[in-house]
């Protein structure tokens, strides 16, 4: 295949450099500099897809970010894929490989194109609703099809290999987009000494200097360009990033941009010849002034069939000229509003290709522009418009035809003119899209028939964004932009730049155009589309008004004007015009619907960037970590840590199972002695002469009388008297005490102590500290304990000297520790505390001196196992911040007689927690031994009654006792303690129904003696 | 994502530094002991969540781990002033320069549409006079 | 002891035990071969002392310059050091220092400021074993930065002898600008492998070097 359509010079395209590409499985050569549109059209390439709805023929429309139709999948591999790339955007690279995102089995023959083809009528808005809305189980069922038939791009099956980053800045100044406004800006910002960052989405920076017939100083205005990007990339406080879209603009000035790194040069990065780095980058910007200088999109012009490939936007096919040497066609038809779109007429003539005639709407254009067009010798008929396109697969003519705009009628004789390219224009749109973003409403300018960007605080939007459309004002207005930017962020210096000299041009005013009257009714005319991308047309706009929908918001949700990726980009504004004609409302009282983020799709690869796999979220890990690993640990998440979860032998070749393991372990601990490492318990060290009032307002139980040397362990409730952690504190000295809090709560309970404290009794004299990763904990717990740490300390641990609830300093294995005689487990039990950078000696010592007694490391589940047995909550799992300490039966930690009024006591005696009917904790013992109740199952009294079941409780834990030989459980029921030796029922989904006793909550020991021996 | 300037670190700082914590100034009853059922059910659960000027309680918690308030237009996002602890706010829904201000910003608030609804357009013009 | 009201506790042992800073394993799990011109230098300074101090400001500055010869550092956000750079202190927040020391000082350091300033209410925490001190050094030791933390690491922004408490990924750190070519990281023990593996993870464009 040759490059039919390539011109032999000009463009900013390098030709010594051909690469090949595929398209749809055919390939293709095009040159470096092409982007992938540009190089498809070079090729002839009509028809780049298949329409969303009605599964027309599209082509190429636009040659940015606005273009609707050439929206392609990319990648050769499946693990490179990437949806939704707008061909237009994607530069050229050797070896790419596209394919069309619609149309199956090809673009040139799809099967769903008899859906656009039937009569117009017949897939109006609402219709997949309408349709296919009984019986309404079967619309998963049609959804599928539909779905597959419409085709949105697909995520790659496999892997992505490339990696991604995000990058955090803060600048003065940010500048969005690098045409000419935006150039002038830095250059002005820069100068005066702000930290500038300036992006624009294209390959190049430059914008619409790229593709001007302008001189700057006499010379072409790209020249400009060159050396004020010269410029700004030799400034130290510039960062230049081009590729790179701001799609985002969100609150107190954050911008984020997606900078495409590799993504113009192969598929990977490392194909790119960049291994290692990020193939995307998020930049996560946080301004002091933003210079929006987005520009403007042009407008098309709506006309029956102009959705058929050949009809272009007038911009892009200068573009497409001047800088890819790329002429679209043969014969030209220009339809347009304006003045400023002649130069695509003007730039087609200069290729040497053949202008049929410019149609102009207005009844006596007399700018600069027409003049030249005139005088080179183009036919310019006026009062008229393009009213409908001819053609199958490719436009073949034009139908034109006088049309009076006021009464919005045809008024003359149609004249067919023939023609393969129809170039429109109705205006031009200013990129408004970020600043929307931030919540402001754009305002309509009535004289340039177009919406302005609302005010945003911090953000200054400049050139043609700001409705400057000639080139002088642009550049003019970027400048002062860029100044009054760097004074408001302190460099009240910024001195006024040179700019090139331009010859002023006079363009003629433009006339209010958005759909062209045809001879039909819209509804019986040829489709006339507004948004190409989601196949809404003029008609449907219409019977969206007519039935009733008079908000843009509920037209754009009934017809799909604006969605997706397209984000209405080339069709809103004809679209609430039209709208506003059929309600007879002016636009500013239609309104814009919001544009949301992202402006353009971004992938989910910047999206996370390096958040992933390994590092998705921190693994937090204990000092023992090592140890856990090289023992064969199985871990289990709580909260961010990795805490052992069992420790499964291997046993003649076999790996025991959890069961087994946690039996093992269980029994360990009970007959003998096992070490849990208890490391990720919170701890918070407490100082100053209020420190123990503090505790006295912050527990529910009493602190007054806690003397050094002696631990307690203590309830904590919110004002609402729910339970929201519980731990132990220990007297460490009269103005010094040391808090542990549950291993998820440590972080929200430091939180909660400073709140009261700072907020409610700033007077009390007390300071918190978390001293969790400061100290390692080692539990060492079983009738052997004491034998095993005595081998270890000179302590004394005889039962007398060190009572159960006593803490002591000691040295273990010649470290310093702090032990405390607190048991969880309800056996003998010793938590040693030492410097977390020595307890790996500590803990090794231990099992080198409790190989005799066969000391046992055990895990999470089963200190779950044994805390279960003895009835011991744990918060958050039996406890659901719907739990008073009276709820759970621990009147003992209620100090209701203490002087001040502690956190929780006042909610306490509110009627609902007053209410006879509330759950109380209890045990359950199921009638089957072989049992063990699911955790979360529902309890009723009544297993004969009809669904649904008056539920009275549930299943906080359970287990399976080895010490028992029976499961077991915990759970919270309906008065439940004056319910004890009564039978209740928990149905389960497969319809079996078990049985359970309400017993104690305490299995083991109930009277607590094994703990205190 | 806010920028916070955190009046004890005496500088902005990323929102992700820090925690809200709801409204601020609410006080808790002086007795609780004493208290009805009613007062200490709105302390506990009633809030004012205003369309416009209000006053939270943040923390700064990944930093200097101190609480502070922040007046905040909850229409748009707008932060006007953080303050200490134990400081009063300067500027108020009462304050009428920031009436004026606040309301010529305040978009239609749950109203989608930017400008197609007369009454939110007639809301707006209301609390700007 | 002469402040009876709060308990202090020497935790280093008077003989040799093993230890191991919180990085240890971290080291052993990924080891990087010191690559050729490597644009970023991470490096341990393991098992040094570190100290929490809170209360007033002007209580504890007097007491900090007599035990210290050193003052608290006037600004928020700022560290002040010793001649020898091996001792510092750095506000955290208006009634909080943290102070780093040479591994071994802290316990003394505790002891000594406790006697001076008496009754005083302070607040001295030794939290030695819960985090460690990371330098990041090297021509792209700031990007690397750019890539971890929001704060802004501009010179303009962050000059030497500021530090700062922040967000590094999805933990936390305690930033701190130690001359123009260094950088020093706080981390929290249990949060280190993640910041390692983080660190590695973003220096691997430019090349790491962790000796």
């Amino acid at each position: 295949m040759t490059q039919t359509h390539r011109i032999d010079a000009g463009g900013r395209i390098d030709r010594g450099q051909t690469l090949e590409f595929t398209f749809n499985g055919q390939r293709y050569q095009g040159f470096k500099g092409d982007t992938l549109a540009s190089a498809l059209l070079a090729n002839g390439v009509d028809i780049v897809n298949r329409s969303f709805k009605y599964s027309r023929a599209r082509g190429i429309v636009a040659a940015g970010a606005e273009e609707p139709n050439a929206v392609v999948q990319l990648g050769a591999r499946e693990e490179t894929q990437v949806p939704n790339v707008r061909a237009t955007q994607q530069a050229l690279y050797k070896g790419l490989v596209a394919r069309s995102t619609n149309g199956w089995p090809n673009v040139q023959r799809d099967v769903m194109s008899w859906v656009g083809k039937l009569g117009g009528g017949f897939m109006p808005p609402g219709f997949y609703y309408k349709t296919f809305m009984a019986p309404a189980s079967m619309w998963m069922t049609y959804e599928k099809y539909i779905r597959k038939g419409a085709g949105l791009g697909r995520a790659p099956h496999d892997s992505d290999p490339d990696i991604y980053d995000h990058m955090h800045h803060h600048c003065d100044v940010m500048i969005i987009g690098a045409g000419p406004a935006g150039l002038a800006a830095a250059l002005s910002a820069a100068r005066a000494g702000a930290r500038v960052i300036l992006c624009d989405e294209q390959e190049e920076m430059g914008g619409s200097l790229l593709d001007s017939r302008e001189t700057l100083d006499g010379v072409l205005a790209a020249r400009w360009v060159e050396a004020s990007v010269k410029e700004l990339a030799s400034l130290e406080n510039v960062t230049l990033l081009p590729r790179t879209t701001a799609n985002g603009y969100h609150d107190h000035n954050f911008v984020t941009l997606h900078e495409r790194r590799t993504e113009h040069l192969a598929d990977t990065a490392s194909e790119a010849g960049f291994a290692g780095q990020a193939r995307a980058r998020l930049h996560r910007v946080r301004a002091g002034q933003v210079i929006l200088a987005s520009g403007t999109h042009e407008r098309p012009l709506v006309y029956a069939n102009n959705d058929l490939p050949g009809n272009m936007l007038a911009g892009a096919v200068s573009t497409y000229i001047r800088r890819y040497a790329v002429v679209p066609g043969k014969k030209l038809v220009l339809s347009t509003s304006n003045d400023h779109a002649y130069r695509a007429a003007l730039d087609w003539k200069e290729a040497g290709r053949q202008v049929v005639a410019i149609v102009d709407a207005r009844a006596n254009p007399d700018g600069d522009l027409v003049r030249q067009a005139r005088d080179a010798g183009i036919r310019v008929i006026t009062g008229s418009a393009v009213v409908e396109a001819r053609g199958g697969q490719r436009v073949t003519g034009a139908r034109v035809c006088a049309i009076d705009l006021e009464r919005f009628v045809v008024t003359g004789k149609v004249e067919e003119l023939e023609c393969d390219t129809i170039a429109s224009s109705g205006g031009y749109s200013p990129v408004v899209h970020l600043s929307s973003h931030t919540g402001t409403r754009p305002q309509w300018n009535e004289e340039l028939l177009c919406f302005l960007p609302g005010e945003v605080k911090g953000m200054i939007s400049a050139g043609g964004v700001a409705g400057h459309f000639g080139l002088d004002e642009t550049l003019a207005d970027g400048e002062r932009a860029g100044r009054q930017a760097a004074r408001a962020t302190g460099f009240e210096n910024a001195q006024a730049i040179t700019l090139p000299a331009i010859r002023a041009r006079r363009d003629g005013k433009a006339c209010a155009l958005y759909q062209v009257p045809h001879e039909k009714t819209a509804l019986r005319a040829p489709k006339q589309f507004v948004d190409l991308q989601n196949d809404v047309t003029a008609a449907g706009i219409e019977l969206a008004t007519r039935e009733g929908f008079e908000s843009i918001e509920h037209v754009k949700r009934y017809t799909a004007l604006g969605f997706g990726t397209d984000q209405g980009k080339l069709g809103n504004i004809n679209g609430m015009a039209i709208a506003a004609r059929c309600l007879d409302r002016s636009i500013p009282e239609v309104g814009t619907t919001v544009f949301r983020p992202n402006y353009t799709p971004v992938t989910f690869g910047a999206i996370v960037g390096r958040h992933c796999g390994e590092l998705f979220d921190p693994k937090r890990y204990t000092a023992l970590h090592q140890w856990h690993v090289e023992n064969g640990a199985e871990f289990e998440d709580v909260g961010q840590w990795k805490r052992p979860w069992y420790f499964p032998r291997t046993v003649g070749g076999k790996k025991e199972t959890m069961h087994e393991a946690v039996a093992r372990e269980c029994l360990a601990v009970r007959e003998k002695v096992g070490i849990l490492d208890a490391s990720t318990l919170g701890k918070i060290d407490i100082q100053g002469p209020d420190a123990r009032e503090f505790l006295g307002r912050v527990y529910t139980n009493k602190w007054a009388q806690l003397a050094p040397g002696r631990v307690r362990y203590g309830l904590m409730c919110k004002d609402d008297g729910m339970l929201m952690d519980d731990g132990t504190t220990s007297c460490l000295a009269d103005n010094h005490f040391l808090m542990t809090t549950t291993t998820g709560g440590a972080a929200g309970v430091l939180e909660w102590l400073e709140l009261w404290h700072q907020t409610e009794w700033p007077e009390l004299q007390v300071y918190f500290n978390s001293v969790t990763d400061h100290w390692a904990t080692m539990t060492v717990t079983g009738p052997d304990a004491r034998k095993l740490l005595s081998e270890l300390t000179d302590l004394d641990l005889d039962k007398e000297s060190f009572k159960f609830m006593d803490w002591r300093d000691a040295t273990v294995a010649e470290v310093p520790a702090r032990i405390f005689r607190i048991s969880f487990t309800g056996e003998l039990a010793f938590e040693i505390n030492v410097q977390a950078n020595y307890a790996l000696h500590v803990w090794k010592k231990l099992f080198e001196h409790g190989e005799k007694y066969d000391l046992t490391p055990y895990g999470t589940e089963t200190m779950h196992v044994l805390r279960a047995e003895k009835g011991l909550i744990i918060v958050g799992q039996d406890t659901d911040g719907s739990v008073t300490p009276e709820d759970l039966g621990m009147q003992w930690a209620i100090g209701y007689d203490k002087p001040f009024p502690w956190i929780g006591k006042r909610a306490l005696s509110r009627p609902d927690t007053l209410r006879g009917d509330r759950k109380q904790f209890v045990g359950l013992k199921p009638k089957d031994s072989s049992v063990v109740l699911e955790e979360g199952a529902q309890i009723v009294f009544d297993k004969e009654q009809a669904i649904p079941m008056a539920m009275k409780g549930h299943v906080t834990s359970s287990y399976y006792s080895p010490s028992l030989g029976h499961g077991f459980a915990l759970a919270v029921v309906v008065g439940g303690r004056e319910r004890m030796g009564q039978t209740v029922y928990l149905p389960m989904a497969d319809g079996t129904v078990h049985e359970a006793e309400i017993v104690s909550p305490v299995f083991i020991d109930p009277k607590g003696e094994r703990q205190h021996v | 994502m806010f920028y916070i300037h955190c009046p004890y670190c005496q500088e902005h700082r990323e929102e992700e530094e820090f925690h809200p914590r709801g409204e601020a100034h609410l006080m808790r009853p002086a007795d609780p002991d004493n208290a009805t059922d009613e007062e200490w059910g709105d302390y506990l659960f009633f809030r004012q969540n205003p369309r416009g000027i209000h006053h939270e309680l943040w923390v700064h918690s990944v930093g200097c781990r101190k609480f502070f308030n922040i007046t905040r237009n909850t229409v748009t996002y707008e932060i006007l002033e953080t303050y200490r602890m134990g400081e009063q706010p300067s500027i108020t829904a009462e304050t009428e320069k920031v009436r004026k201000e606040q309301g010529v910003q305040t978009a239609d608030g749950g109203w989608q549409t930017i400008g197609a609804q007369p009454e939110s357009q007639a809301l707006n013009e209301e609390t700007s006079s | 002891m002469s402040n009876v009201s709060a308990k202090e506790f020497n935790t280093v042992p008077a003989g040799n035990p093993a230890v191991e800073s919180p990085l240890h394993w971290s080291y052993q799990q990924q080891k990087t071969a010191g690559s050729v011109n490597a644009g970023v230098t991470l490096r341990e300074k393991p098992l040094l002392g570190h100290v929490v101090l809170r209360g007033g400001a002007i209580v504890m500055d007097e007491a900090v310059r007599q035990v210290m010869g050193m003052s608290l550092p006037a600004k928020p956000n700022s560290v002040t050091r010793d001649e020898t750079g091996e001792r510092s202190i750095q506000w955290i927040s208006p009634d909080e220092w943290l102070v780093i020391v040479p591994g071994g000082e802290e316990f003394g350091l505790e002891r000594s400021l406790r006697q001076t300033l008496g009754d005083a209410h302070v607040s001295i925490v030794n939290v030695s074993g819960g985090q460690t001190l990371l330098t990041l050094a090297g021509e792209n030791a700031r990007e690397v930065l750019m890539k971890t933390v929001s704060f802004d690491v501009h010179p303009l922004a962050f000059p030497v002898g500021k530090g700062v408490t922040t967000v590094f990924a999805k933990a936390t750190v305690v930033l701190r600008c130690a001359s123009e070519t260094e950088w020093e990281l706080v981390v929290r023990r249990s949060f280190a492998d993640y910041c390692y593996r983080w660190l590695l993870d973003a220096s691997k464009e430019y090349g790491i070097d962790t000796q």
